[in-house]
C-alpha cells in the first residue's frame, strides 16, 4: 500500500508553490480579470523552461517524462494560485488529446512547441447550453475541412491551436487539429464568470484541419475528458484548500462580539464541513490519479468520482469563504471572488457535477456486469 | 502510487482471510447480524465472546499491543488489513469491541504488570467483558461535569452517584470509572480513575430500552460501593488525563459503522421500478447515488491515506479525524433514501424486505452513531480547534470551583 505522492513529487509541489507565490501572485490574476491582456508570456515561457507544461510529455517529443502524477502535482499549485494562465487548456486538454490520438508527425510537430510555453493550445467542444453529447455536435469535419461554432474555448482568445471536437461519422475522427491562426477561423472574445481567464467563441468556416487519427468515435472523446478531468479536479482541490485557508485565517483574526469569529460555531462548524468536503476530493483525486497514471480500467469511475468530489469542494469553500468574511468578502478588493469565480468556471469547464454524476452512475453499471459487487462500494 | 500490499503485507492478508473464511460465513449486502444490526439477541454477546477466542487463539486479538499486554506485537498495518478483512464477514464481536479499544488499554498504560497479567488475557480471549462508566445524566459530552461522588476511607473508595448509557453493563464483569473526588476543584482537577467489577455490592445496574427498542445500555446506580485503592488507575484527582489519554487517541476504524452505504442503495435502486423503468435509469436516482458513492470512495480512500502513513511508520495526517463524523451522517441518510426509494412499501419491517430490511432498521438504529463516541458536533469543535486552528468556544465554566457550577439539565 503507497497511496500517496512519491518524495520528489513532493519535492515539485514545495518548488512549484514557492515559486507561484512569489511569481504568480493573486495580483496577478486581478490583472488579467481587469485588462484583456489575460497571459503574462514570460511568467509562462518561465514555467515552460521549469518543464511545468512538459511534464507528462514523453522525452521523444521535447518533454520530460515524469508521468501524469506530476502534472496533478502541478494543477492543484496552479488552482491554489488562481494561476491567470492557459495550464488547463494546454496540458489536460490539448497536449492530452495529442499524445493520446495524435500521429507521430502531429506529436513531433506541436509538442515540442507546447512543452516550451511556445505555443498555446485548447480544446474546442461546447456548441449549445446542456451535457455535450459527441453523437450530436454540429461541428464536422469533412475533406480535410472544418465547419462548425464553439463556444466558451478556454483560452480561445490567444490560443495558437485547437483541438476540436466534431460530430464522429461512421467511427470517423472525432478530434481535429486546426491552427488558429488559418483563413476561416473567426474569434469573438466573450465574457464570463471568470474573466481572469480569456473565452472565445471560434467559428470554423472550412478551416483547414487534420484528423487526430486514433480518435476514432465518441468513446475517444469521452476518454480524453476523462483524463482531463482528473487534472482539473486537482486544480479545483487546489482552489478549494487555497478558499479554505483564508477563511480560516480570518476567522482566526477577525473579532465579533469580544471575540474571534472562528470560535463561534457556525463558523467553526461551516469550516469543518468545507474541510471535510476538501479531504473527501482528496481522496478521490488520488484514486483518479491513479487511474490516470496505471492505465486503470477504473478510469471513468475515478475520474467522474473525483469531478464529483472537487466540484463540491471548490463550491462550498469559495461560497463559505465569501461568507465567513461578512460585507469585506464581497467586495471587488478582497480575493475572496477570484476563488468564487475560479472555482465555478472549473466546474462547468468540462461539463457540470450533475452531468458526472450521472455518468459515474452509468460507468458503475456498465463496471457491475464485469465487477463483483464486492470491488464496487466502500 | 499503488494499492497493493507489500509481499508481507500480502502474506498477513492471505492469513487473516484463512481464518476469517475457516471461522465466519462471509457478510451479503445488507446482511448483518445481531447487535451490528441494533437487534438484542441471547446469543449477540455469546457468539461474540466465542469468536473473539477463536481470533485470540489464532493470533488477532491485540495485535498492536505489546508482549507485556498481551498482545502480538505487531504493526498498525497489520492491524488496519485485519479490520479490513474482518469487515467482510458477519460477525457480532464489535459487541465487546470497546474493552479492547479503551478499557484494558487504560489497565495496561495505567496499571501495575501484575493488573495486565490479570485482565488483559481474559479480555483478548473474550472470557471477561468489560464496560465504561463515563456518562452521567449530568452530562457526557461535557464529561468534565459529572458529579458521581468518590470518598477516600482508609484503603478503600466510597462512590455514590450515578452512570447512565452504559453500554453492554448488564453483560459485562468489569468496568472503567471516572469519578469526583474533589468537589472544590475546578472542573477536570478533582476526578479519579478506577476499576471495578460490576458485581460489587452497592452497584445496581438497569437496562435502558432504546429507541429502536433493543436494550443495549444502561443506568448503573452506585451506593455505597467500595473499591479498594488499589483499583485507582492514575493518581488521586488525576483522572482526566487518565481518562482523556485514551479518548484522544485517534483510532482509525477501517470499516464504516454498521448500516446501509452505497453498495445497499446500489442493489436497491436496481431492482426497484420508477415509473416503469429501473429506478437507476432515473436522473434524480443517479444524482443521490453519486453523491453516496462519492462520500463512501472518500472514505475508502481516505483510509488507503491513512495505510499509507502507519506503513512508512508516521503517523496519520489531520485527515484521519473526519471519519466518523462522516460515515455516521452517511449511514443515517443512507438508510433514510432506502426508505424514500422503496415508498410506502418501505415503512414495513422484517427480514423479507429489500436487502434483508436494513434499511427499516438501520432507520431507527442509525442515530446513535451520531452521539455515541463523541456528537457530531463536539467532533466539529475538536477538528475546527486542533486541525483548522480556530480559537475554542468560550467556557462558562472556566476555573471555577466545581461545586459553583451549573450541570446538567435545568
Ligand atoms: C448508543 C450509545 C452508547 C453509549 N455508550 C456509552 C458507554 O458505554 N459509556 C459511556 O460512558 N457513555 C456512553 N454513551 C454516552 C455518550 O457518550 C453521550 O451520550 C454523548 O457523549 C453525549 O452526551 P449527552 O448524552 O449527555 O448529551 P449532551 O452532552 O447533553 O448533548 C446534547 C446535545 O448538545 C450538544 N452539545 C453539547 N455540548 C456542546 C458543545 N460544546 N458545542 C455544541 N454542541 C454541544 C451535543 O452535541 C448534543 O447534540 C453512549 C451513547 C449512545 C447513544
Amino acid at each position: 500500500m503507497n497511496f500517496d505522492f512519491p518524495d520528489e513529487l513532493k519535492q515539485l509541489r514545495d518548488t512549484a508553490r514557492e515559486f507561484l507565490v512569489e511569481h504568480c501572485p493573486s495580483t496577478l490574476t486581478r490583472k488579467a480579470l481587469e485588462s484583456t491582456d489575460k497571459v503574462d508570456r514570460a511568467l509562462w515561457r518561465e514555467i515552460g523552461e521549469m518543464g511545468w507544461l512538459s511534464a507528462a510529455i514523453p522525452e521523444a517529443y521535447g518533454g520530460l517524462g515524469l508521468g501524469h502524477l506530476s502534472v496533478c502535482v502541478l494543477a492543484e499549485e496552479m488552482g491554489r494560485a488562481i494561476a491567470p494562465l492557459p495550464y488547463s487548456s494546454s496540458v489536460y486538454m490539448a497536449a492530452e488529446a495529442l499524445l493520446l490520438y495524435g500521429s507521430e508527425q502531429q506529436k513531433h510537430s506541436y509538442l515540442p512547441r507546447l512543452a516550451t510555453g511556445q505555443a498555446i493550445g485548447t480544446l474546442a467542444f461546447v456548441e449549445t447550453a446542456g451535457p455535450s453529447n459527441p453523437a450530436s455536435f454540429d461541428t464536422r469535419f469533412v475533406d480535410g475541412r472544418l465547419t462548425g461554432t464553439k463556444v466558451v474555448v478556454p483560452d480561445g482568445d490567444i490560443a495558437d491551436f485547437a483541438i476540436v471536437a466534431v460530430r464522429s461519422l461512421e467511427e470517423g475522427p472525432s478530434l481535429c487539429i486546426a491552427d488558429l491562426g488559418d483563413a476561416g477561423v473567426t474569434r469573438s472574445i466573450r465574457p464570463t464568470i471568470d474573466p481572469s481567464r480569456g473565452h472565445a467563441t471560434i467559428r470554423f468556416d472550412r478551416a483547414p484541419a487534420e484528423p487526430l487519427p486514433t480518435a476514432k468515435g465518441a468513446t475517444a472523446f469521452q476518454h480524453l475528458i476523462d483524463r482531463a478531468a482528473v487534472m482539473m479536479a486537482f486544480e479545483q482541490l487546489g482552489v478549494a484548500m487555497a478558499a479554505l485557508e483564508m477563511a480560516c485565517d480570518y476567522a482566526r483574526g477577525r473579532y465579533a462580539f469580544g471575540r474571534p469569529i472562528g470560535s463561534f460555531q457556525a463558523i467553526k462548524h461551516k469550516l469543518v464541513d468545507v474541510y471535510i468536503s476538501t479531504e473527501l476530493a482528496r481522496s478521490n483525486c488520488y484514486w483518479g490519479a491513479w487511474a490516470l497514471e496505471s492505465g486503470s480500467s477504473e478510469l471513468a469511475v475515478a475520474a467522474a468520482a473525483s469531478r464529483v468530489a472537487a466540484c463540491d469542494a471548490g463550491w462550498t469553500a469559495t461560497r463559505e469563504n465569501i461568507q465567513t468574511h461578512g460585507g469585506m468578502g464581497f467586495t471587488w478588493e478582497m480575493d475572496c471572488h477570484l476563488f468564487y469565480r475560479r472555482a465555478r468556471l472549473q466546474a462547468l469547464a468540462l461539463g457540470s457535477a450533475r452531468e458526472w454524476k450521472r455518468r459515474l452512475v452509468g460507468a458503475l453499471c456498465a463496471r457491475e456486469s464485469v465487477a463483483t459487487p464486492a470491488d464496487i462500494a466502500a | 502510487m499503488d494499492f497493493t500490499d507489500s509481499p508481507e503485507e500480502a502474506e498477513y492478508r492471505a492469513k487473516c482471510r484463512a481464518f476469517l473464511d475457516a471461522t465466519l460465513p462471509r457478510r451479503r449486502p445488507g446482511h448483518v447480524r445481531g447487535y451490528r444490526r441494533g437487534e438484542d439477541g441471547p446469543d449477540v454477546v455469546p457468539q461474540a465472546k466465542a469468536f473473539q477466542g477463536k481470533k485470540f487463539d489464532a493470533g488477532f486479538a491485540g495485535i498492536t499491543w505489546p508482549k507485556e499486554w498481551h498482545g502480538q506485537g505487531g504493526t498498525p498495518i497489520q492491524q488496519m488489513i485485519y479490520d479490513q478483512e474482518e469487515a467482510n464477514y458477519d460477525t457480532t464481536v464489535n459487541a465487546i469491541g470497546l474493552q479492547l479499544s479503551i478499557c484494558i488499554p487504560t489497565i495496561c498504560r495505567w496499571g501495575t504488570q501484575e493488573q495486565r497479567d490479570r485482565f488483559a488475557p481474559r479480555a483478548l480471549r473474550g472470557e471477561e467483558v468489560w464496560c465504561q462508566f463515563y456518562s452521567e445524566p449530568s452530562g457526557g459530552s461535557d464529561l468534565g461535569s459529572l458529579r458521581t461522588r468518590a470518598t477516600r476511607d482508609g484503603d478503600e473508595w466510597v462512590i455514590n452517584g450515578q452512570k447512565i448509557w452504559t453500554s453492554l453493563a448488564h453483560e459485562a464483569d468489569w468496568g472503567v470509572l471516572i469519578a469526583r473526588s474533589d468537589f472544590d476543584k475546578p472542573k477536570h482537577e478533582g476526578l479519579t480513575f478506577f476499576y471495578l467489577s460490576t458485581k460489587t455490592p452497592g452497584v445496581e445496574i438497569r437496562q435502558i430500552k432504546q429507541m429502536s427498542g433493543a436494550s443495549h445500555f444502561n443506568e448503573v446506580f452506585f451506593k455505597d460501593a467500595r473499591i479498594p485503592d488499589s483499583q485507582r488507575l492514575g493518581p488521586v484527582d488525576g483522572g482526566w488525563k487518565v481518562a482523556m489519554s485514551l479518548l484522544m487517541g485517534e483510532r482509525y476504524s477501517m470499516h464504516d459503522e454498521f448500516g446501509p452505504s452505497f453498495k445497499e442503495l446500489f442493489s436497491l435502486a436496481r431492482q426497484l421500478e420508477l415509473n416503469g423503468r429501473p429506478a437507476i435509469e432515473d436522473g434524480g436516482v443517479q444524482d443521490r447515488l453519486a453523491e453516496f458513492y462519492v462520500k463512501a470512495q472518500g472514505l475508502r480512500f481516505t483510509r488507503h491515506r491513512i495505510m499509507t502513513s502507519l506503513a512508512r511508520g508516521e503517523a496519520p495526517g489531520p485527515e484521519a479525524s473526519i471519519g466518523k463524523l462522516v460515515a455516521a451522517t452517511k449511514i443515517q441518510d443512507a438508510a433514510s433514501y432506502g426508505l424514500e426509494l422503496l415508498g410506502a412499501a418501505g415503512a414495513e419491517m422484517g427480514a423479507d424486505m429489500a436487502l434483508e430490511g436494513i434499511f427499516e432498521v438501520s432507520f431507527l438504529d442509525s442515530p446513535a452513531f451520531r452521539i455515541a463516541g463523541g456528537t457530531d458536533e463536539i467532533l466539529r469543535n475538536t477538528i475546527g480547534e486542533r486541525v483548522l486552528g480556530l480559537s475554542p468556544d468560550l467556557r462558562a465554566d472556566k476555573g471555577m470551583p466545581f461545586k459553583a457550577i451549573p450541570v446538567g439539565s435545568k
